[in-house]
């Protein structure tokens, strides 16, 4: 028998809202199965599973909020179903013993709550007014309609104000513990555009990159040659990560940013990549993330260079060690072997933590982002 | 297609993507990016949101004639018109 808890999506995480169960006891469950959808201040998140089994026993409702490490469910691991099926335990199980514990499962219900929710036109009204996402809100009205009461709850547990609280919990903890150091160079990024430019203009509008998926890459790359850039910081020692899973700082309309990860980063090609970031920003402005995704970067990029500054000093998410910030691309006079060009560069900068690394390691991994930002067709 | 029709389409496509703007006033002349915004995935799905509604290519050297309301409709409306020539 094994529990499946209420996850951490991070240190600023204290608690979590379960919106829905997308498994009922006695369905067969395997490894990635999304089985819970979870509301917490950083959106709606689609929990999985780590393990194939059995649902036992859903021991939380739909609406009820639970603080983190909760269990939330029960599964009886491969193998275990016949010492479950003897000793019944959960009281909803209490079944006549002729009902067979793992009888085929009708197919879930279409989760109606997700969908065309019933709601008040006010109670539709606070919601636009409050960027609550009326997917996250349980209604407790007649017929399980969403009353005006209902949004502002969500919107007070889990609304801007609440990750507004998260970012504030995560930074100060960053700025109090994480002794930075930073580091900047500006590279010329006239390549990587004429190449994309190039590429671009052969491919239809749907398959088109944007420039940020090959500064991704670089830096995923660089982090090979600089590993220890590449972890997280636990109990007092630095736990290197072989994979590269970059997280992706994403603002978000009604205010707040998140950072989920693309995974694997290091060994994708960029049209894998630009697919995986563009499906990744589309999905976090709509609330659909997953666990994992918030739970595995291992560094942290940055790109402010949109909003049309040309540096950032960006601070470090704990338990990360490092986060990559890119300005906005501008046109410079830039002198190439004793001749003045334009040529359109960008500042790249890191912070990185000090306990982990030092800024050689620092100034070897911008260098090699650089570099490998020269020769875009190799990345 | 007539102006107004081109209108409607790019005003929908927009509010797809920021859902605040139902029923805002948009300024037709004020980039996009400056008015909502937009970054360059915003864009990215505004621009496909278009291509898929009025089955025309956009390249991407032309982007930057379509960063406002005015631009836009400008824009769609003479590539619709060369479109339908060829």
């Amino acid at each position: 028998m094994s529990e499946f808890l209420m996850p951490s999506l991070g240190a600023d995480m204290e608690s979590g809202i379960l919106v829905e169960w997308m498994v009922k006891p006695g369905e067969r469950i395997h490894r990635g199965d999304t089985v819970a959808v979870v509301e917490t201040v950083k959106g709606i998140i689609d929990i999985e599973i780590y393990q194939d089994g059995v649902i036992d026993e859903l021991r939380v409702q739909p609406g009820e909020k639970v603080p983190v490490g909760t269990v939330l469910a029960t599964l009886i691991g491969e193998g275990e179903e016949m010492a479950v099926q003897q000793e019944p335990k959960a009281p909803e199980e209490k079944a006549p013993p002729e009902k067979p514990e793992l009888a085929p499962i009708p197919p879930p219900a279409e989760p109606t709550r997700r969908h065309g929710p019933r709601i008040s036109p006010a109670a539709r009204r606070r919601a636009a007014a409050l960027h609550v996402d009326l997917e996250a809100v349980i209604g407790t009205g007649p017929d399980g309609a969403i009353t005006v009461q209902d949004v502002e709850q969500v919107s007070a547990e889990t609304g801007p104000a609440a990750m507004r609280r998260a970012i504030a919990a995560a930074m100060t903890r960053s700025k109090r513990e994480i002794p930075h150091y930073y580091l900047g160079t500006t590279v010329d990024l006239s390549y990587t555009l004429t190449w994309l430019e190039r590429q671009n203009a052969e491919r239809p509008i749907t398959e088109r990159m944007v420039y940020a998926v090959p500064l991704i890459k670089a830096v995923a790359l660089a982090l090979g040659k600089v590993p220890d850039l590449n972890g997280f910081w636990v109990k007092d020692h630095f736990e290197m990560s072989e994979s590269v899973h970059v997280g992706v700082a994403i603002s978000l309309r009604q205010g707040g940013l998140v950072a989920p990860a693309l995974h694997d980063v290091q060994s994708k090609d960029l049209d894998t990549l630009m697919q995986e970031f563009h499906d990744l920003v589309n999905r976090t402005r709509t609330g659909h993330i997953s666990l994992s995704e918030f739970t595995k970067p291992t560094i942290t990029f940055t790109s402010l260079g949109e909003q049309g500054v040309e540096i950032t000093y960006p601070i470090i998410y704990p338990p990360q060690v490092a986060i990559v910030g890119f300005g906005s691309i501008i046109e410079r006079p830039w002198s190439i072997e004793g001749h003045i060009e334009s040529r359109r560069v960008i500042k790249a900068t890191l912070a990185a933590d000090h306990r982990v690394s030092d800024g050689h390691s620092g100034a070897v991994f911008l260098n090699t982002v650089n570099k490998l930002l020269q020769k875009p067709e190799a990345l | 297609m007539t102006q107004g029709e081109i209108k409607d389409i790019v005003l929908k496509e927009l509010v797809s993507i920021a859902p605040e703007l139902e029923g805002e006033e948009i300024d037709p002349d004020l980039d996009f990016r400056d008015q909502f915004d937009f970054d360059s995935i915003d864009f990215l799905n505004f621009a496909i949101g278009v291509h898929e509604k009025l089955e025309i290519d956009i390249p991407e050297v032309d982007y930057p004639k379509m960063s406002s309301l005015t631009g836009c409709i400008a824009y769609l409306e003479s590539r619709l018109s060369t479109t339908a020539k060829e």
